[in-house]
């Protein structure tokens, strides 16, 4: 089995078989709340799967808002630790993306929109799926003012989500592990750099 | 389960910790620091510090077991750090604490990082065994609290804390003001070596007598900065150099003055004859000094675990859920997140009730 965890969203965790069956699926779509809930929805996921051994663990990398997304990772990263497995690491775009070709019938290109915050949105383009059953990427996660976003997308149909299925997170990361390709790095899908500023002079406090 | 093997994840701030214990006994104590990437921005940065908290976590973890010499499936508990702290820090130790507890299957006890200081005491096998009660003082760059402890694992009582800044803060603050690098805290100490700690007499925050009456036990050292920033902007206008060390030592001796000052009033005043101090200013050797020569005058004995246990670390965390379980406390259910402002009080947090 494969178990895989997103917390880019809400919190999402599945469990596959390796020719991607289902076999649970726990989630909250609330886009808050990530630390309270992954472990009572990992629990709860362990357990509707039955019995079967796990033998890779799925992280959906983002983009998300940073501090939620994190959460699922950590999770993810130190879950597998626990029991000696590899992490399979993916982007959380390729969930809905899947979901959209295979369960919605989806033709053609279309864009996956996610909110980004701060009045901006994450965007990837996909045109169906290459020969591994995995979404095709034609053109790379960016982020977009969102009322700039229908202007970028220039006709491409447009879905937004706010939940995916990590249940279709962990099918990509079953067919990517089958094709022997990785999908992403390591690195969290942060698209942003921390808010820093340089401090300057010292204030002054006058005499 | 008397001598329990716990692994505790500490990640309230810029440092990741990872410590493992057996029972009072260390076994590792692994600490992954961020602090250089902060140095550039004069402090902690919150998301480059929960950033750097999720790279390290793995290998710090790994690390751990190794100079413990033992594997994972060897853990009876994993503890985490709940808060108080940086939220957005505290939730990557939260969120691996319970992938790796749920996949391990084992309990998770989440805790209290304040008190967490106190119990990094316990892990001092050639001491004799922390005596109940104790008043206890911890500084560092997060927090100033000035605790009252009558039980490590149900009866610690806040006495009074910083209204404004940490003392660490204040370290690093007042060393900008006088060009030294971050972290304030070793520059300040030894650009005072030289320096006359009585040349500048600095204000002494919340230690009037008007003030005493509601903040007896409180801190506040942002009055302080700012008489030192006052101090060289005087220079300036004068066209004469900062004396900065005099006015280093000088800024030091006002910051332990009152720290040492509050702690031992508050063991004078409930009658506790024992000062316990932690966290990372307690590196600051002007105040280790002044802490013990005024403690011994007035007849309380002063407790300092090692420097590697004063920082924040993960063997604290582990070692007061190791209490906890032998104290036959249940562990703590899943449904907890990170509380930044969590009370003292509060020692374990999402405890389960017991069926
Ligand atoms: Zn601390």
């Amino acid at each position: 089995m494969i178990l895989a965890v997103d917390t880019s969203l809400g919190t999402a965790v599945a469990l596959v078989d390796a020719d991607g069956a289902g076999r649970s699926d726990a989630a909250r779509a609330d886009a808050l709340g990530h630390a309270e809930v992954i472990g009572d929805l990992l629990v709860e996921a362990l357990s509707a799967a039955g019995p079967g051994e796990i033998t890779h663990v799925v992280a959906g990398m983002g983009p998300g808002p940073f501090t939620g997304l994190r959460i699922g990772i950590a999770a993810a990263t130190a879950f597998a630790q626990g029991r000696d497995l590899p992490v399979i690491p993916v982007p959380s775009h390729l969930a809905p993306a899947l979901t959209a070709i295979e369960t919605e019938g989806v033709q053609g290109p279309f864009a996956v929109v996610t909110d980004a915050r701060r009045r901006e949105v994450a965007i990837t383009v996909f045109d169906g799926a290459d020969a591994d059953g995995i979404p095709q990427v034609v053109q790379q996660t960016t982020l977009v003012p969102a009322v700039a976003a229908d202007l970028h997308l220039d006709g491409i149909r447009r879905i937004d989500v706010a939940t995916l299925s990590a249940l279709d997170l962990a099918r990509v990361g079953a067919r990517a592990l089958a094709a022997g390709r990785t999908l992403a790095t390591r690195e969290p899908l942060y698209l942003r750099s921390p808010d820093v500023k340089l401090p300057g002079a010292p204030k002054r406090v006058g005499l | 389960m008397t001598e329990p093997v716990v692994l505790g994840i500490e990640t309230s701030c810029d440092e990741t910790g990872i410590g493992i214990v057996r029972g009072r006994t260390l076994l590792s104590n692994t600490i992954a620091s961020s602090m250089d990437e902060h140095a550039r921005y004069g402090g902690v940065v919150p998301e480059v510090a929960a950033r750097a908290h999720l790279e390290a976590l793995q290998p710090s973890i790994d690390a751990a077991l190794q100079e413990a010499g033992i594997g994972l499936a060897d853990i009876d508990a994993v503890a985490v750090t709940s808060g108080p702290g940086l939220a957005g820090a505290l939730m990557v130790g939260v969120g691996a604490a319970k992938g790796l507890a749920v996949s391990l299957d084992r309990p998770l006890y989440a805790v209290n990082h304040l008190v967490g200081h106190i119990a990094a005491d316990i892990l001092t096998p050639d001491s004799e065994p922390l005596e109940y009660p104790t008043i206890a003082l911890l500084v560092s760059g997060g927090h100033t609290s000035l605790l009252h402890v009558r039980d490590l694992t149900t009866d610690v009582e806040l006495l009074g804390e910083t209204m404004d800044d940490a003392a660490g803060e204040a370290f690093d603050k007042v060393a900008r003001l006088l060009s030294l690098p971050y972290p304030g805290g070793p520059e300040i100490d030894r650009a005072a070596a030289d320096g006359d700690p009585g040349a500048i007499r600095f204000p002494r925050g919340l230690s009037k007598a008007s003030d005493l009456a509601k903040h007896r036990y409180d801190f506040s050292f942002s009055g302080l900065k700012t008489a030192v920033a006052r101090w060289v902007e005087r220079c300036e206008a004068e066209g004469t150099d900062v004396p900065v060390a005099d006015v280093a030592a000088s800024f030091r001796e006002a910051v332990v003055d009152v720290l040492v000052t509050k702690a031992l009033a508050a063991c004078a005043d409930l009658g506790v004859p024992r000062l316990l101090l932690g966290g990372g200013v307690i590196a600051n050797r002007r105040l280790r000094e002044v802490a013990l020569e005024r403690a011994a005058a007035a007849g309380v004995t002063v407790r300092i675990p090692p420097l590697s246990l004063c920082t924040d670390n993960g063997a604290m965390i582990a070692a007061l859920a190791a209490e906890l379980i032998s104290s036959g406390r249940p562990p703590s259910t899943l449904a907890f997140g990170a509380d930044s402002t969590l009370p003292v009080t509060e020692i374990q947090v999402a405890e389960a009730v017991r069926a």
